[in-house]
């Protein structure tokens, strides 16, 4: 069990910087997801951790101690890849205990801890067959027995699930989420998938052009985003986010279309500010269709022209028409729309985000 | 006759004449290595006789007899030669592969400057035939006073199969995924370990073809050989067949029997190697 600790972390590749001195503390046994678009620089801040990069500045602390200059088996993490990376030449047996055996130990002592694991995560059936004999979901539980079987202080998980299909993964995502639970170690998972991280994690970590945007809970980064970044990466679909002006008390978008301007940025935006204006899809829908009765003193209410349905059986995404821009809102105990039809919508204003435009961090306290 | 009919005949003949271009590509391969081995158990009227004698009438081990008998008896020191042959070919085998999975890890592995330029240099010596080395490396061995050594070959033959070995070798280090290795030293292993344990018995066919390939090229190889040995001291076999020829006569009989003397084990080392040779041994090891 262990502590990791990120301190002012930088990685160059000669003199280009890919991670800028980032900071973080994960607590011990805690389940921390770092997610981002490609190229942010989470996978290389894992492989630092894990010990595959050279740590070109700052201190990497595991346990309380520096690592950064130690290899990767004195370490004593597992690592879960994205491409499961299995020894094809030996059975799931000699690959689960592989570890074991070059620790020195005996076969009869591997044994036992192999089975073990294996019974965790339904393997016995297999473990006398090679990786290619095996199915991808089937795969990639061996390549977490792989890791369990280590009984590491730290587990990495590098966009383990990205090469499963769509069923396999959320059937994946709660055997991650149950094993966690079970052998309660700490937990350092790369994804970019943010409905993974958000179902995950105990606190999300988001990256961007190797800087931390925002680590918070997943209720944090999702109800309260520092930064437009965040608030267009978490969630699905997406935040609208439209550019607009304060001017008279309202939000003013491109074409003219105008909002009332949310109750609790009244104190914190001038007249003439340029921003962007944030509304979650659920926060927006076809009144009576909503999370919300509609009835709350901030919502706005508009007519707005059906573009596009997009079914999905228990809800309905609408796009529509509005400051000459679509919009996405959710519509509950949907009813059959046709594209063109006019609806009268609800803009719950009192989950709306305002982010200032040039710098793009948020105007609420 | 329907579409499918047709199809069918159609699909017939394409196997028949696949068969056919087959079984006459192979007899060209095949044909003059059995002519050898029948022609080493005839005797040499037969085997010169014009029009061509088809049937063997006349079959013996007399060649065989007499290459063992030692001299003055027809025999030649077949022994020495076949000793000394083993011995270069072996040895000058496994440094090529000690050196081509050194230089083919680097290659497939670690980023270094001037790696294109070196690896194509490499590559470029093979277009160097070795004939046109043979009279400089004779002035260069005979003043270091290797001539008609063991050494002096084995470091010809070293120096001719390394770039091969290790492209070869290279090739089959990139397709084990770096993922694997990586994997290994986060379960422990020292990069070492990783490469003994992980890499290198899955990059083990590429291995064992650039082992029987350096193996053959040293066992039958007769331009440089027979520039740099003189005597029973570092003759090989292919140079031994010179022995047959003399002033006026050729003993094709004998040549013959010394080639099926020199086949046999080429043969064996590359059965018993072929089962290593299996390919798609990496399959599995990442997503599928």
């Amino acid at each position: 069990m262990a502590t990791v600790s990120l301190e002012k972390l930088v990685k160059r590749y000669g003199s280009l910087e890919v991670v800028h001195g980032i900071d973080l503390e994960v607590a011990d046994r805690e389940f921390i997801a770092l997610v981002g678009p490609s190229g942010c620089g989470k996978s290389t801040t894992l492989r630092m951790i894990a010990g595959l990069e050279p740590v070109s500045g700052g201190n990497l602390k595991i346990g309380g101690r520096v690592v950064n200059d130690l290899p990767p088996r004195a370490r004593n993490l597992a690592m879960v890849f994205q491409s499961y990376a299995l020894y094809p030449h030996m059975t799931v047996r000699e690959n689960m205990g592989f570890s074991l055996k070059i620790a020195g130990q005996k076969p009869e002592e591997i044994a036992p801890q192999v089975e073990e694991a294996a019974r965790t995560l339904d393997l016995t059936h297999l473990l006398d067959r090679r990786p290619s004999q095996l199915s991808g979901g089937q795969r990639q539980r061996v390549a977490m027995g792989r890791a369990i079987v280590r009984q590491p202080d730290v587990f990495l998980f590098d966009e383990p699930l990205s090469n499963l299909d769509a069923k396999l993964r959320t059937q994946m995502r709660v055997e991650i989420k149950k094993l966690h639970a079970k052998v309660q170690s700490t937990v350092i998972y790369v994804t970019h998938d943010q409905v993974e991280a958000m179902t995950l994690a105990d606190r999300i970590v988001i990256m961007r052009d190797g800087y931390i945007e925002q680590v918070g809970t997943p209720e944090d980064v999702f109800q309260r985003p520092h930064s437009k970044f965040v608030a267009g990466f978490i969630g699905s679909p997406p935040m609208n986010l439209k550019d607009a002006e304060i001017a008279d008390g309202q939000v003013v978008f491109a074409n003219g279309d105008r909002l009332p301007l949310p109750a609790r940025f009244k104190d914190r935006v001038t007249a003439g500010q340029k921003v962007t204006f944030g509304l979650r899809p659920d926060d927006l829908y076809p009144t009576g269709h909503g999370i919300h009765s509609g009835e709350d003193a901030d919502v706005h209410r508009q007519d707005l022209r059906v573009i596009l349905t997009e079914p999905l059986g228990n809800e309905t995404l609408v796009f529509s028409d509005f400051a000459g821009a679509e919009w996405v809102g959710r519509m509950l105990n949907p009813r059959r729309l046709s594209p063109g039809e006019a609806l009268p919508f609800c803009f719950d204003l009192s989950q709306a985000h305002l982010f200032d435009r040039e710098s793009g961090r948020t105007l609420r306290g | 006759m329907n579409d499918n009919a047709k199809a069918r005949f159609n699909g017939f003949l394409l196997s028949a004449a696949h068969k056919i271009g087959l079984f006459l590509a192979m007899a060209v391969i095949c044909l003059p290595g059995l002519w050898i081995v029948l022609a080493s158990f005839r005797p040499t009227v037969e085997i010169m006789a014009k029009p061509p004698v088809w049937i063997p009438r006349d079959l013996s081990f007399d060649a065989y007899i007499a290459m063992f008998s030692g001299v003055g008896q027809g025999g030649i020191p077949v022994i020495e030669y076949f000793r000394n042959s083993v011995i270069i070919s072996v040895t000058s085998t496994a440094i090529a592969l000690a050196l081509g999975m050194a230089g083919g890890y680097a290659f497939a592995r670690f980023r270094f400057k001037a790696k294109s330029s070196i690896f194509l240099g490499l590559m470029l010596t093979r277009t160097v035939p070795g004939i046109a080395l043979s009279l400089p490396l004779f002035f260069v061995y005979s003043k270091l006073g290797i001539i008609d050594t063991h050494f002096g070959l084995i470091v010809a033959y070293v120096a001719l199969n390394v770039p091969f070995t290790i492209w070869l070798i290279d090739g089959f280090f990139r397709q084990v995924p770096k993922d694997l290795a990586e994997a290994a030293q986060i379960d422990g292993c020292t990069r070492w370990q990783a490469f003994w344990q992980v890499e290198f018995p899955l990059a083990g066919p590429g291995i064992a073809s650039a082992g029987i390939f350096a193996f053959l090229t040293s066992w039958n190889e007769f331009a440089l050989a027979s520039q740099l040995t003189r005597s029973v001291n570092s003759k090989t076999l292919p140079v031994g067949l010179l022995d047959y020829t003399a002033e006026f006569t050729i003993d094709w009989r004998g040549m013959c029997a010394l080639a099926v003397i020199m086949i046999i084990p080429a043969l064996v080392l590359t059965f018993i190697v072929q089962k290593h040779l299996v390919s798609g041994l990496t399959s599995g090891a990442v997503k599928g």
